[in-house]
């Protein structure tokens, strides 16, 4: 087995596709690690972790937690709600005050793209980004693949539309990096308005028709209209959107295949997706939760792997 | 690098033998006990003896996994080289069971630490007992013994001891090693 090329996971943009295979053969061992009727291992016990989120998260904080828990690291959790941040503290202060009680890695989830980034720069511990802004989400992208990868055998060659709010959604920037690099084929789908200008420059198919778009597909991986990243209005209503780019059972049922529905949450039932459809067989959205720990046990454990004595 | 051969295809199957028939007389129709190989390398020796119980000593039911031990060894981050996993294939639980582990070499005793611990995640055995081929006397680190050993070896650091199985390397054979 190899190690991995970086030292910090920021973004897909940074990885090879061995990377991500091995991310993966790792991933299978710890999935069976977490469905055994004792879920922990060791191996982390002498490594502390910092999980830090200067935005809101319910799934990704305690997918990361658990995960940092089952390899048995030491784990604090910082919000910026309840912190100096708000008395004026800069980021790079923040973070080092953190590291010098002794932290080897940080989780770090912030509203500014490049957030990780620069943080990489200025401070020695290994990053992990877990979501900047409308940048980047590589974890989720891992998860979103790991799943495609376990519910159809593989990821490359498959069939994968994006759909909904490309232009606020950093899951999809990293999922287009990902399938990409695994040499899936990649379309994005939603109103033009949250379509960004040139898209298409990554190699992906633009589609503004939804039914164009599913019939097309193996997999759909719907997001969420992200009202709060949105000053203005990209669309006349909510009840528009649903008619034009919200998935239902009908729809479904009036396509000659059956294809896979994914969704990275939180879902808003009745917006882009309908409960009949997130409660189906087809939708794999509560597989997606379950591997999200695995794929972070990997990628802790193998950063981890890279830190000296 | 000199190798010499330590055993050869036959005297490996006499060994098989002996220690198939000494499971034998402690663990009688193996209700109540389970085989379990140590990855990667005692996974070979794991199979090839409970063919052996199954089919020449006619015991049936035989309950044989193999565990992988890369997340609880105890040199994580400690060598130039990483540490590379393997599956785990533990379909029961091990609760009140009696446990065999199994392996090619025993040398420092880590490896053994190392699957005493992980064992626990599948419950808590009556007792565990080990069986290995070749026991490398005087280079222990921990105070480990096996309970069933093949053939007791006297090497020095710098040699190492291969096992080859017909399955994997295409014969029987265990070499001494000279770098």
């Amino acid at each position: 087995m190899s190690e991995l090329s970086v030292n910090h996971l920021l973004g897909i943009k940074y990885l090879q596709e061995k990377d991500i295979q091995l991310i993966f053969e790792t991933a299978d061992h710890f999935k069976e690690v977490i469905n055994r009727p004792i879920k922990k291992v060791p191996s982390l016990r002498d490594i502390t972790i910092a999980n830090l989120f200067f935005e809101n998260s319910t799934r990704t904080k305690l997918s990361f937690e658990l995960a940092e828990k089952r390899l048995s690291a030491d784990v604090i959790n910082f919000s910026a709600g309840q912190s100096s941040v708000k008395k004026g503290e800069t980021l790079i202060d923040t973070v080092n005050n953190i590291l010098s009680m002794k932290v080897d890695m940080v989780v770090m989830r912030h509203p500014n793209p490049g957030a990780s980034v620069f943080l990489s720069k200025y401070v020695k511990a290994n990053i992990i980004n877990a979501g900047d802004g409308t940048h980047e989400h590589p974890t989720q992208a891992l998860l979103d693949s790991y799943s495609i990868r376990e519910k159809l055998g593989d990821v490359a060659g498959k069939k994968v539309v994006i759909i909904g709010d490309i232009l606020h959604s950093r899951v999809a920037l990293s999922n287009i990096f990902a399938l990409k690099l695994q040499g899936a084929h990649v379309m994005v789908c939603g109103p033009k308005t949250l379509l960004p200008k040139y898209i298409d420059q990554l190699g992906v198919k633009v589609e503004t028709n939804l039914r164009k778009a599913l019939n097309w597909c193996d997999v759909a991986n719907m997001l969420r209209v992200q009202n709060e990243r949105m000053a203005i209005s990209y669309f006349p209503s909510t009840r528009e959107y649903t008619q034009q780019f919200g998935i239902n059972k009908e729809l479904l049922n009036s396509l000659d295949k059956d294809i896979t529905i994914m969704h990275p949450g939180p879902i808003n039932r009745g917006v882009e997706i309908t409960s009949d459809v997130a409660d189906s067989k087809q939708a794999i959205i509560l597989d997606q939760v379950q591997n999200g720990v695995a794929i972070r046990m990997a990628i802790i454990y193998l950063l981890a792997s890279k830190i000296k004595q | 690098m000199s190798q010499k051969v330590l055993l050869n295809a036959t005297a490996i199957n006499i060994i098989l033998h002996r220690l198939a028939c000494q499971l034998i007389e402690n663990h009688n129709d193996f209700s109540n006990t389970v085989i379990i190989g140590l990855q990667p390398r005692g996974k070979y020796l794991a199979k090839r003896l409970a063919k052996m119980l199954t089919e020449a000593y006619k015991i049936k039911n035989l309950q044989l996994g193999a565990l992988d031990i890369t997340f609880y060894r105890d040199d994580f981050r400690r060598g130039e080289k990483i540490l590379e996993a393997n599956t785990t294939e533990i379909d029961f639980i091990v609760e009140n069971k009696k446990v065999v582990f199994v392996d090619d070499v025993l040398y420092t005793g880590r490896s053994i630490r190392a699957a005493l611990t992980a064992i626990q995640s599948f419950g808590r055995p009556n007792e565990i007992e080990l069986l290995t081929l070749i026991d490398r006397r005087f280079s222990r680190h921990l105070p480990i013994q096996p309970n069933y050993r093949g053939r007791q070896v006297d090497a020095i650091n710098e040699e190492k001891v291969k096992v080859h199985w017909q399955e994997n390397e295409g014969e029987d054979v265990v070499y001494l090693v000279n770098n």
